[in-house]
């Protein structure tokens, strides 16, 4: 058996029982690459429980910088062991499985293709602790201090981190850092440490942030001025509301009055929370909320109201396992279209499409300008792997001349100095009116919100032409759009064959292009970033002669997306779809386009197949 | 369409003080059914809010979907107006409210809209102690359908098919009651003389305010088997219309002194026994208040009027705890944290 003989490039994965206090002993390991200059990605693959069910977090480290998912384990820390078999199975031949060797080992289903580490942590838990709490807890600290001798984690790293954690709290501090020295203490002892598969320290990281993406887009709302959120708890999108509340109690308090300059309502239902929304938009207040999938069902009646009424609105729509409830702690991209088409009637709606919690932040404070500017929803449509995962990111940065962009208001000095204002009139031939706040002139600017038919001066109409003519102008208005949201990020070096994809499929994107090379395939590239697509989508996929589209859900919904709004011949548009609720890994993106490029896949995939 | 009325008015018309004549409140024609009592109700308001010497364009109109939801286009032109979602205008005047708490909030919505699809949402603003009036026009039928029950109907009342109704109904003021709401009223549209200062009383409340206005509908309540004395109006009811054909109503008033009763002819020739409350009536107590509700129940009486009111009033800001000026007057200046502070947030994911 060959051991794998690597520095710095590694896959560890922990297997837990959900509620057994492993979370903050994992994050610890995973923070204390990223403390050592290594680029790493860590996911919490976790159930939809409270306790019992089997939980996994698995660490990418990556001096080559891939940080999303590879496939396969390296190094398995088994702790659960109604997983144990399959977490066994995962490991990739010469990987390493750490196991609680109090008990011996079932030697049925025993792999001699991989290296078993035991440590009897049940054993020195309960000779060393009193209370089964802390045996427990501490258990996960002890397999925390065991890696860093096997894995040559630095030990002050891992106690700086302790440090930070437990702040002014010594005692915990000290435990801590003692259940760590036993683990790594028995490791050193018992095994050859540290392991062929190790890290060693590097200057990789730079000024990089560890941050999950949800985090990113609740300071984002802080940072473009929101002042309104109205929202109902939902996983996998309940911390952006989380995040948005911790900071504006931080820097949103006035010193004085401690009287705080937002406002919080968690509502009744997502109807309600989209109706706060809408309401408090329609009064000139930047509001928005985040939710998932069934919330974006729920909301799409109002959606249609604000499409139509022309209301800006912020929706955060992070993206879980779908349909119905589905596989609510799951990752996938299967909400685009519902998004994208929210609503009955004839209704569509501008998506921002974020890849990494820096475009979390930004796009974040890019919606409520573009929601204001073009005075509809906008969506910004991330999901579970980028909202609750830690990613690797750049720093959040505000451009220091940034300055709000409220769109086209008719104010009261505008209306005073005669601005022959109309409601839904489109004088600038962008498709976009001008709107009123309420309360602003004591005898002009006022008018009737409706979502019923109305004309171009904003009222009611039943007469078909007038009705006609404001569907159309909105129409203006989304090729306005088009020109508004961000801007592709294209690879082209001329090539007849292309991948396209979007947000989270980034993260394993750059590893599969780098080994489809060593294999000997090369295609051009482009991640799409927001809808109405920009006309430089189009011309990508008119210079290739066949485009990839890999995304994550069934049914292939970016692909048709942009058979619906660009008529591009279906036969052009490959479908790569991944969506068994885990993040895409390079291997299965390799597979797949390795598969399209010789031939051997079917070159259109129907979609009923 | 809606058209507007002619602004001309004659120089010598009454103005409040500020300025305005009774006009400067008024809205578009309306386009309901002649006789309607959802236009009462607007001549209600226009007359409250003249009276309290509003800025019309300090009022925002919010209302759900129906034929009561239509109605803000009637009353107070000069102001914003929205007409949003079938049952969700509590939660569009939530938000309008937290983002501007200097204007004064008028709901409006029906019984479908309020106690039907909208019951949840109803039952979260009286919790949330939003500062508004949330005006019920309640007619106990679906009329923009042509007639179906709503669930403010009395049990055993005929629809206009003569089936009667199975259910128990809704009764909105014990609903609001139960919920914590600090301002509880009852009225007739027929009877302007209490409905003006019911509404006076809650535009000025500085918390929630509910008005259950009961309201006849001239067209869908057109038919046999009401639970009000049935028997005694059937000689003199109207023959059963078909739908489309809308009979001309003359609007139904009624003026009766306090602590006595008064059966109210309806349009369907069905009576409504009002009764109004007396004047040694304690509206302070809500335990008092409920019992007397049940009271009334049992003899098969509406009471109206201020039936409840609690001055020591929390809005949801309070809650809250936000700033004194709007959300929505803020500058950009003072929500931006600033550069060093997205750094030190930077540093703390380091």
């Amino acid at each position: 058996m060959s051991d794998l003989n690597r520095v710095n490039e590694l896959v560890l994965r922990f297997a837990n029982v959900n509620g057994s206090g492993s979370a903050s002993a994992n994050s610890l390991v995973g923070k204390s690459f990223f403390r050592m200059g290594l680029p790493v990605g860590p996911k919490n693959l976790f159930p939809s429980n409270i306790q019992g069910l089997p939980t996994w977090y698995e660490i990418r480290v990556s001096e080559k910088g891939y940080t999303g998912r590879r496939g396969g384990v390296d190094m398995m820390v088994a702790m659960n062991s109604q997983t144990f078999m399959q977490d066994v199975a995962d490991v990739v031949p010469g990987g390493y499985l750490l196991y609680d060797s109090t008990k011996p080992l079932n030697v049925h289903g025993r792999r001699d293709d991989i290296n078993y580490i035991g440590i009897p942590l049940t054993q020195i838990a309960v000779a060393k602790y009193d209370q089964a709490r802390h045996r427990q807890l501490f258990k996960n600290v002890i397999y925390a201090g065991a890696l860093s001798a096997l894995l040559d984690i630095e030990f002050d790293v891992l106690c700086d981190l302790l440090g930070e954690q437990f702040k002014g709290r010594d005692k915990i501090i000290e435990s801590n850092i003692d259940a760590l020295q036993t683990g790594h203490d028995y490791a050193a002892k018992y095994y050859d440490c540290p392991l062929p598969l190790r890290v060693e320290r590097r200057d990789l990281v730079g000024d990089k942030i560890l941050i999950d993406g949800n985090s990113g887009v609740g300071l984002g709302a802080v940072y473009a001025g929101a002042t309104v959120a109205g929202w109902y708890p939902i996983t996998p999108s309940t911390s952006v509301i989380d995040s948005f509340t911790k900071y504006a109690e931080k820097l949103r308090v006035d010193p004085e009055t401690g009287r705080k300059l937002f406002g919080v309502a968690q509502a009744e239902d997502e109807l309600a929370a989209i109706g706060i929304v809408i309401g408090a938009n329609w009064n000139g207040a930047r509001a928005f909320t985040a939710t998932s999938g069934p919330g974006v069902s729920l909301m799409s009646e109002f959606l249609g109201l604000a499409y139509y009424a022309e209301i800006p609105a912020v929706l955060v729509d992070v993206q879980r396992c779908g349909p119905s409830t589905g596989m609510p702690t799951r990752t996938q991209q299967s909400d685009l279209m519902a998004c994208a088409y929210a609503s009955h009637g004839d209704s569509r709606h501008v998506l921002l499409l974020p890849a990494t919690p820096k475009e979390c932040f930004d796009f974040s404070m890019l919606s409520f300008d573009l929601a204001e500017r073009l005075q509809t929803p906008v969506i910004l449509v991330s999901d579970l792997d980028l909202g609750m995962n830690d990613s690797i990111s750049e720093p959040m940065t505000v451009d220091p001349d940034y300055v709000w962009d409220r769109g086209k208001i008719a104010n009261y000095e505008m209306l005073e100095e005669g601005f022959d204002f109309y409601r839904y009139l489109d004088i600038d031939e962008d498709g976009i009116p001008y709107r009123t706040y309420p309360g602003t002139h004591p005898t002009k600017g006022a008018f009737f919100t409706r979502g019923s038919g109305h004309n171009k001066y904003g009222g009611y109409t039943e007469n078909g032409p007038e009705y006609q003519e404001n569907m159309e102008r909105l129409l203006v208005k989304f090729k306005t759009a088009a020109t508004l949201v961000p801007e592709a990020i294209i690879e082209d070096q001329g090539l007849p064959d292309a991948v396209l994809y979007f947000g989270t499929t980034q993260e394993a994107m750059p590893e599969a292009i780098d080994e489809l090379k060593k294999q000997g395939y090369s295609v051009d590239q482009l991640r799409v970033r927001g809808f109405p697509f920009g006309e430089e989508v189009w011309q990508f996929i008119d210079r290739h002669q066949r485009v990839m589209v890999v995304e994550q859900n069934r049914d292939a919904q970016l692909r048709s997306m942009l058979m619906i709004e660009g008529d591009v011949n279906p036969a052009k548009l490959t479908s790569i779809t991944h969506y068994d609720g885990m993040p895409v890994t390079a291997d299965i993106l390799v597979t797949a386009i390795a598969g399209h490029l010789s031939g051997n896949n079917s070159a259109t995939q129907r979609l009923s197949a | 369409m809606s058209f507007a009325k002619p602004k001309v008015a004659h120089p010598a018309i009454a103005k409040n003080a500020l300025g305005y004549t009774r006009r400067d409140y008024e809205g578009s024609i309306s386009t309901l059914c002649a006789g309607c009592g959802h236009d009462s109700i607007s001549a209600a308001l226009i007359q409250a809010c003249y009276e309290l010497d509003l800025p019309p364009h300090q009022v925002a109109k919010i209302s759900g979907i129906g034929c009561s939801s239509k109605t803000p286009t009637y009353f107070l032109g000069a102001s914003h107006g929205f007409n949003s979602v079938h049952g969700r205008m509590p939660s569009v005047v939530t938000g309008a409210n937290i983002a501007n708490k200097d204007l004064v909030y008028i709901g409006v919505s029906g019984d479908g809209d309020t106690a039907s699809i909208g019951f949840g949402q109803f039952s979260h603003i009286v919790r949330r102690r939003l500062n508004m009036l949330y005006m019920v026009e309640n007619n106990g039928v679906y009329g923009l359908t042509k007639g179906q029950f709503s669930a403010t109907a009395d049990f055993g009342s005929a629809s206009k098919g003569g089936v009667p109704n199975p259910y128990d109904q809704i009764d909105l003021i014990q609903m609001a009651l139960q919920l914590g709401a600090t301002y509880v009223a009852r009225g007739f549209s027929g009877d302007k003389k209490q409905l003006v200062p019911l509404i006076k009383g809650a535009l000025s409340h500085p918390g929630f305010a509910l008005i259950d206005c009961i309201s006849p509908c001239v067209t869908f309540n057109n038919h046999e088997g009401s639970t009000r004395s049935y028997e005694y109006v059937r000689e003199h009811d109207v023959p059963v219309v078909t739908a489309d054909y809308v009979p001309y109503a003359k609007t139904i008033k009624v003026d009766y002194d306090p602590g006595t009763g008064t059966q109210v002819k309806m349009h369907d020739g069905s009576v409504l026994n009002l009764h109004k409350l007396e004047e040694d009536y304690d509206p302070y107590d809500r335990k008092k208040a409920i019992n007397y509700l049940l009271d009334c129940q049992e003899q098969g009486k509406i009471a109206t009027g201020m039936l409840y009111v609690n001055p020591e009033v929390t809005d949801f800001h309070d809650i809250m705890k936000t700033v004194d000026e709007p959300l929505s007057s803020l500058s950009y200046d003072s929500l931006n944290p600033g550069a060093d502070a997205l750094e030190s947030i930077n540093a703390s994911f380091r």
